[in-house]
């Protein structure tokens, strides 16, 4: 008897908190991109400080966020990648692509000195595609000319799982390399022809760190953060170009369609960084699916004009490149136009 | 089971011829008032009938699982077939799933575990059998065991990764082999390490349970420890530490999260001891949250469900060999 | 002659015995490599604050890692929950009905559920409970570890009643007890130390799984008491920051992980005190 009345106890105790916790406070959750995580974490940090509203984050991967926001397991996606035709089918509802910031994917490496390397984009193709195999190549030497590379075996390291981050390398190294877009192709998950994987930017920038000899693609921010060195790489006006805030920022200064669904691999800007990427929040266009409260549609809403709002002054001090005034422009449309059950949520 | 009731009532009766008349109407009296009680409490049936509900509860649960694995993974079995097991192309971006690199990666990883382990497992089942049966020593390498099966997998994960993956690098490259640190060789040893406990215990018991009549025979007939050893008990033993090897192994199959810390993450088959792999069990872990597109999904829960067969056939396997010992005995 | 024969005899004799003791002393080393890894470079991490504070944001130092010892307690309350009642019961029910088909497929059952691998039963939760909810919770955490805490509880529970001798429950039936008051209030406590040794080794298997929790607790930075919300664990947390490349969080993984070696070497200790303590003897 006391045993059940223990039970019982706990289980009053255990529903008790749910129903008093679910009335009390919003909370939103996220998932997806490990690309913008660094920049994201803080953000949702200082929201929470601001407004109360707790927004929980997972950093699992473009391609966990848009499957789990296809699943409406969570109340929106992060992502580097722009939906496929077959991932907005399976949704079946109308998913918005909200630009939060720009970001560069860098070429970091592991080499003892920490030398500054050039890449040009058909070698790093081929490094990736397991042809180059040595550090002391030939053409890599060719464009380095100064530095004396070591005679290694390179350790390529590329994305375990499902990125965005490896969407927009892999896009880059499709409009650059034949040869790469027969092999490998665009996507957020490849069939990597060589190396080791590691689980989102941290891990490959993980592996990269502790790999002597190895070589691998991170946000520019998981770079900077492990004090690793990154190369700098020729882009289509034939400049060698390094990453920064504005190399980023001036790739992203180009001609924006209304859905923000854009790629800025390859840029056309003299100065601009080729290998840079927006990232997006998804969300779905109509937030009355599934019987989810307006409540939380709102605050949903607040947040996303928060982000691209005031929320963007943390991006400059982690390196990303924030929104430029065309694209706020663009994106306060796209956050007026999510409706809730067809009304507008903010007029 | 004969019902209680009837036993008790048929009792009664014969017991009054022996005793007075105030025992037996205090008898009577209990009697009645129990059986009074009884009519008021839990009836039989009903309590009979929820031990069945529990029993068939199990069996529901775990036919679920099966069909809830067979159902999600039907789009995958219908597009490729038995070949699926056979594939060795595992391509989200161009949609085609074969299962090869992970079942490669599996056994090559867990039989490497096991020959490492059975290696200290064998020594310590004899040990702890033969040698030193009790005593303090025996209780503290008997605890050491114990506390190994009780650390968490993630830990073991997470040790490898910042204690074992450094060694291993040097070692590869003084091996002059790609300074990976992680793969298959640093995967199989804590793998090693984590199933010792479960063929060590299971040794140890099939050994010490060897009749020491037949023992004391053969040193009398003047055969060393050893030769008892080799030649009378490990030949009785054979299948029970057998058993236990199965079932450290079925343990290895499914083990996830120490091998996916370790293991390098590389969905192609291993060339060698040193390559990055994946296992059946690591490409769900690494995959299952972002799989985009019914097929890819469908394919790595099939995954799952070829993990679940062979684990289950194995541990089936180990545990009717045990069983089979256990009726021996008796 | 002879005395050659013998004395190789002798020598294999004495060299086989220096091999199993030298193998099997050389197995203890990884345990105390891996303790004293732990030890040393966890204990300097944990102190009040730690235990008490959230996590932080990427690349702040600082913060600690109480919501996800809250999450672990949490999730092993719920589990025990869910597995106890069922567990037991199905333990009853295979000791008392030992012969026939059905008892003999249940068993099986039993004995395949305790085999499948964690990161199964993970995909199973995701697909009943995650899906169904629409969101990921502890509740889907709990109930992927009460799967996993069934099958050592029915395990224990049964073999712990076995070991009862039938005297006891014939002199119950024979006091005119109910059957079903025979069990409950005579057997049941005559083996709790069995059954609760049963349910803490559940306990501790359960408090160190990951897998299972990787896409159905999800994690959260957060402070969590709503079984309906995401939640974070011990092993979670761990295996998040062991895996990252941040030094902080590096540190972090060492304190977490002595806190949960800890807790479940500490269990396990328990567990025997319990069993030798309670244990009532025929």
């Amino acid at each position: 008897m006391k045993y059940v009345l223990l039970l019982l106890l706990m289980l009053v105790a255990l529903i008790t908190a749910t129903v008093d916790g679910a009335a009390r406070e919003q909370e939103l959750i996220g998932a997806g991109a490990t690309f913008p995580y660094p920049l994201y974490s803080k953000m949702f940090d200082v929201y929470s400080k601001e407004y109360g509203v707790k927004i929980n984050y997972q950093a699992i991967g473009s391609g966990g966020g848009i499957r789990q926001l296809i699943n409406k397991t969570v109340d929106f996606g992060g992502s580097d990648a722009i939906m496929s035709e077959a991932d907005l089918k399976e949704a079946s509802a109308s998913i918005l692509h909200i630009p939060t910031c720009a970001g560069a994917v860098v070429i970091t490496y592991n080499l003892s000195g920490n030398p500054q390397l050039r890449f040009t984009p058909d070698v790093i193709a081929d490094i990736f595609l397991g042809k180059i195999v040595k550090w002391n190549d030939r053409r890599l030497s060719d464009i380095n000319p100064g530095l004396k590379l070591p005679d290694m075996n390179m350790t390529v390291v590329h994305r375990s799982d499902g990125s965005g981050t490896t969407f927009i390398f892999s896009d880059y190294l499709s409009k650059v390399s034949k040869d790469w877009k027969e092999k490998a192709g665009a996507g957020t998950s490849l069939n990597w022809p060589a190396g080791l994987g590691g689980k989102g930017n941290p891990g490959v920038a993980g592996l990269v760190k502790q790999t002597p000899g190895s070589i691998g693609y991170v946000e520019l921010i998981y770079a900077i953060q492990n004090k690793m060195p990154y190369g700098m790489v020729k882009n289509k006006k034939g400049n060698f170009v390094t990453a920064t805030l504005s190399s980023t920022s001036k790739a992203a200064d180009t001609n924006l369609p209304d859905d923000m669904k854009v790629s800025l691999t390859d840029t056309d800007a003299p100065e601009g960084y080729p290998i840079s990427g927006f990232t997006w929040i998804l969300v779905y266009k109509d937030q009355g699916y599934r019987d989810r409260p307006e409540e939380k549609a709102k605050e949903l809403v607040k947040l996303l004009w928060w982000i691209t709002h005031e929320g963007q002054k943390y991006t400059e001090p982690l390196e990303y490149a924030a929104l430029s005034k065309k694209a706020v422009e663009k994106t306060e449309k796209l956050i007026k136009s999510v409706t809730y059950k067809g009304n507008a949520i903010m007029k | 089971m004969e019902k209680s009731t009837d036993h008790l009532s048929i009792e009664l009766p014969k017991l009054h011829i022996l005793m007075d008349r105030s025992t037996e109407d205090f008898l009577v009296r209990v009697h009645k008032r129990t059986m009074a009680g009884w009519k008021l409490g839990l009836s039989e049936s009903f309590f009979r009938k929820i031990l069945y509900v529990a029993g068939a509860f199990v069996l529901v649960i775990l036919t679920a699982i099966f069909m809830s694995l067979a159902i999600t993974a039907i789009p995958s079995i219908g597009h490729f077939g038995v070949s699926f097991l056979f594939g060795a192309t595992w391509d989200p971006v161009r949609n085609v799933f074969g299962a090869f690199p992970f079942v490669i990666g599996t056994l090559f990883v867990s039989l490497l575990a096991l020959a490492i382990s059975t290696l200290f497992s064998l020594p310590i089942s004899i040990f702890l059998g033969e040698y030193s049966r009790e005593g303090a020593i025996s209780t503290f390498i008997k605890s050491v065991i114990e506390l190994l099966a009780g650390i968490p997998s993630v830990i073991y994960g997470f040790c490898g990764l910042f204690l074992l993956v450094p060694m291993v690098r040097a070692l590869e490259i003084k091996l002059n082999v790609a300074p990976y640190g992680v793969g298959i060789f640093t995967s199989s040893l804590v793998l090693a390490v984590m199933i010792i406990p479960y063929s060590a215990s299971i040794g140890r018991e099939v050994i010490s349970l060897f009749p020491s009549d037949l023992k004391e025979a053969a040193f009398s007939l003047g055969a060393t420890r050893f030769e008892v050893i080799r030649k009378v008990i490990l030949p009785y033993a054979r299948s029970g530490i057998f058993a236990g090897i199965l079932l450290s192994l079925g343990r290895a199959l499914g083990e996830t999260m120490a091998v996916t810390m370790v293991i390098g993450n590389s969905n192609f088959i291993p060339k060698g001891i040193f390559s990055p792999a994946n296992t059946l069990a690591s490409v769900i872990a690494n995959e299952f949250t972002e799989a985009t597109g019914q097929l890819y999904l469908s394919s790595l829960i099939e995954l799952g469900l070829v993990l679940f067969m062979v684990t289950t056939v194995i541990n089936i396997l180990g545990k009717v060999i045990i069983h089979r010992m256990d009726m021996k005995e008796k | 002659m002879k005395e050659l024969a013998i004395r190789r005899r002798i020598i294999a004799d004495k060299s086989f015995k220096a091999i199993v003791v030298l193998l099997s002393f050389a197995s203890i080393l990884p345990m105390f490599f891996i303790l004293f890894f732990i030890i040393t470079k966890g204990i300097s991490v944990v102190d009040w604050t730690f235990l008490t504070h959230l996590p932080k944001p990427v690349g702040e130092i600082g913060g600690g890692i109480s919501n996800a010892i809250v999450g672990t307690f949490m999730l092993i309350i719920i589990s025990t929950l869910f597995s106890v009642p069922v567990g037991v019961f199905a333990g009853i029910f295979l000791c008392e009905y030992r012969k026939g088909r059905f008892p003999y497929f249940v068993k099986l059952a039993v004995e395949t559920l305790q085999g499948i691998p964690s990161i199964v039963i993970g995909i199973i939760a995701y697909i009943w409970v995650v899906l169904t909810m629409g969101s990921f919770s502890g509740l889907s955490g709990g109930a992927s570890l009460a799967l996993m805490m069934l099958p050592v509880i029915i395990t224990a529970t049964e073999e712990t009643l076995k070991l009862i001798p039938d005297s006891l429950r014939e002199a119950s039936l024979a006091l005119g007890v109910s059957y079903p008051r025979t069990i409950l209030k005579v057997v049941i406590p005559a083996g709790l130390s069995g059954i609760l040794t049963g349910i803490l080794l559940g306990v501790g298997r359960v408090a160190g799984e990951t897998a299972p929790l990787l896409f159905t607790a999800f994690g959260s930075p957060f402070m969590n008491f709503n079984i309906l919300k995401p939640i974070n664990t011990l092993p979670l947390m761990i295996f998040n920051y062991a895996t990252s490349p941040y030094p902080e969080w590096h540190t972090l993984a060492w304190g977490a992980s002595f806190v949960l070696v800890v807790f479940v070497l500490g269990l396990n200790l328990f567990t025997k005190v319990v069993t030798r303590k309670w244990k009532v003897q025929f």
